[in-house]
């Protein structure tokens, strides 16, 4: 069984971010940039798939501009067999992403799709329901643990208020939440080894798909800042000021 | 414009944030409907028809939606969404699972997780963690939008006098199917709901410690109890105890941080609280910076004092 994982290029978690002046977005320039780190968890499982039989072939793909091919060396470097880019430098928003993503699973045709359950630079959480949706393929969100057996996935995921299991018949797909696993380091050797593993690259054109923005970011902006506090002496002072001043002691 | 809400519930009672998607409803403006999805759940639509500013609910009571699927929830959604401007949803771990997949079934875009409304076509919404907000227009015939519950007040629960119509399921997808849950059992509040939430990080060293001094003052306040991602990867806590950008968002009157740094993940899941406490070692800390009160000590020795001079205070 062939296992497809998208990889999204973002900017790198610990980086500080910064509103762009104009309020059109947020500063990219000579801004470090990483793997998603919840893409980072699929690329691993399905690693982890192939390693213990249960998968045969890993392959990867991004959408974006020229260097997500670093961020498919990446994941190829963790393990992964090859990568497809679909090349654009077009603004892709969740929906676009999807429906590139769904042209390419209908070329790989893959067994098991393991998206990251959100990106962390938008915060929208779609691409992978959406993919499923239009796969017409059940899914399992926010996979902490995934088995595969008898053509089934058999998921257990977190939901607010504690975990849920299921299980979908394959073809499926699954988005992973944090505790699925922790992603292998890369090591030299195998970082080499991705240089020369095969990469395709695709456009959005040669797959049929209209990329077109449906939102239209009228601006971006900074959050207010909360007002910065007082550092208080000691318990007695911290009981008065909950008490008297927030008034937040029943 | 009308507007279908999806509640979310446990066929019990309405949960909460599905009153404050309600006033995210109600702020874009026109007919409410509620849909309730559920199985022996018609006291929720009861329910939901009191609730102030709701005009119709529509009740899907079958088996099939005893424990929602999202392919089979979709499915409803979007044979009831023709004829409605709007679908919202509270952006849960419910809200997120079947949303995307009625924006993509019905080939239009989610707006995710908003946080204000500021015209009909028109929301905030933050990205980075919160670090930045931005504010989309939806060129879509459809809006499919989750709605962060923190960022809206509850609807009153009463005052409305709604009709309730039951409506038809579609048959079940059959693509997959549930097996079993496990609940975190809990006499505290629900972290989402909760008025104070005491929350620990990786200075509290252990689950044992984690427990053995959290619990005290939590039960002093009547608060839930919320975690990092570093004190939930170390077993300290529950996976459904993280606070943050990837864990639940939360905005009580008081949020009381212990042994946690501060990380810009965890920022964005408690920055909205009303009133903010940090206790850390390190006069440092990134906590202290949001913090109102900061109290810069040993939680070891901290804690323990915070519990016993709540317990003389009176009432
Ligand atoms: C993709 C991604 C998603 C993430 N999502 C989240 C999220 O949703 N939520 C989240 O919380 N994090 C998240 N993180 C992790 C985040 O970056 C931090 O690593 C994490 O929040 C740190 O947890 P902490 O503050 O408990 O630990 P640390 O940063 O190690 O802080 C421990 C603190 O405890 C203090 N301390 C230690 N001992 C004592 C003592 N005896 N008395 C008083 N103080 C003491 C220390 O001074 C220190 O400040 C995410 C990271 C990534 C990459």
């Amino acid at each position: 069984m062939k296992v497809l994982v998208p990889v999204k290029r973002v900017i790198d978690y610990n980086v500080r971010i910064r509103v762009a002046a104009d309020g059109s977005g947020v500063d990219t320039a000579n801004v470090k940039m990483s793997m998603n780190p919840f893409d980072e968890i699929a690329v691993e499982e399905a690693v982890r798939l192939r390693e213990r039989g249960a998968a045969t072939e890993v392959v990867v793909v991004s959408c974006g501009v020229a260097a997500c091919q670093d961020t498919l060396r990446a994941a190829m470097a963790i393990g992964a067999d090859r990568a497809v880019l679909v090349a654009t430098d077009a603004e892709l928003q969740p929906l676009a992403v999807a429906r590139l993503l769904h042209a390419v699973a209908q070329r790989e045709q893959p067994g098991l799709v393991i998206c990251g359950k959100q990106a962390i630079d938008d915060d929208a959480s779609q691409t992978g329901q959406m993919l499923a949706a239009l796969l017409g393929w059940g899914q399992a969100t926010f996979a902490s643990k995934l088995e595969l057996s008898d053509g089934r996935a058999v998921v257990t995921r977190e939901i607010d208020g504690g975990l849920e299991t299921i299980s979908v018949a394959l073809p499926a797909l699954v988005t992973t939440d944090l505790r699925l696993n922790e992603p292998r380091y890369a090591s030299l050797p195998n970082i080499m080894k991705a240089k020369k593993k095969p990469l395709e690259t695709l456009t959005p054109e040669a797959l049929g798909v209209d990329v077109t923005p449906r939102l239209i970011t009228v601006r971006v902006s900074e959050p207010a800042k909360r007002q910065s506090g007082v550092k208080v002496a000691d318990v007695a002072e911290l009981v008065r000021k909950l008490r008297d001043e927030a008034k937040v002691l029943r | 414009m009308t507007i279908l809400v999806i509640a979310e519930h446990d066929n019990a009672a309405l949960r909460a944030v599905t009153l404050n998607t309600i006033t995210a409803a109600s702020r874009i403006g026109g007919d409410i409907t509620v849909l309730v999805a559920g199985h022996g759940c018609a006291g929720v639509a009861a329910a939901a028809a009191a609730v102030a500013g709701v005009s119709r609910v529509l009740l899907a009571d079958a088996p099939a939606f005893e424990h929602p699927l999202a392919e089979d929830v979709a499915a409803l959604v979007i044979a009831l969404a023709s004829g409605h401007s709007h679908v919202l949803a509270p952006a849960t771990s419910f809200g997120k699972n079947f949303m995307p997949r009625v924006a993509a079934l019905l080939d239009v875009a989610q707006v995710s997780d908003i946080v204000g409304v500021e015209a009909p076509d028109t929301f905030v919404r933050p990205i980075y963690a919160g670090n930045a907000l931005a504010t989309v227009r939806s060129i879509d015939a459809t809006k499919v939008i989750t709605v962060r519950a923190t960022a809206f007040d509850a609807a009153p629960a009463d005052g409305g006098s709604a009709t309730v119509d039951a409506v038809e399921a579609p048959a079940g997808s059959g693509l997959s199917a549930f097996v079993s849950q496990t609940l975190s059992k809990s006499e505290r509040p629900s972290l989402g709901d909760a008025r104070v939430v005491v929350s620990g990080g990786r200075g509290l060293g252990s689950a044992e410690q984690y427990r053995g001094v959290l619990e005290p003052l939590a039960d002093r306040l009547g608060a839930a109890l919320g975690a990092s991602r570093a004190a939930v990867d170390s077993g300290y806590a529950p996976n459904d105890h993280q606070v943050g950008q990837t864990g639940q968002i939360v905005a009580p009157e008081l949020y009381i941080a212990i042994g946690l740094s501060g990380a810009i993940q965890h920022l964005a899941g408690m920055k909205a609280s009303r009133v903010i406490v940090a206790i850390n070692k390190d006069s440092d800390a990134p906590i202290f910076q949001v913090a109102d009160y900061g109290l810069v000590g040993d939680l070891f020795d901290v804690v323990p004092q915070l519990v016993a001079a709540l317990d003389a205070e009176p009432g």
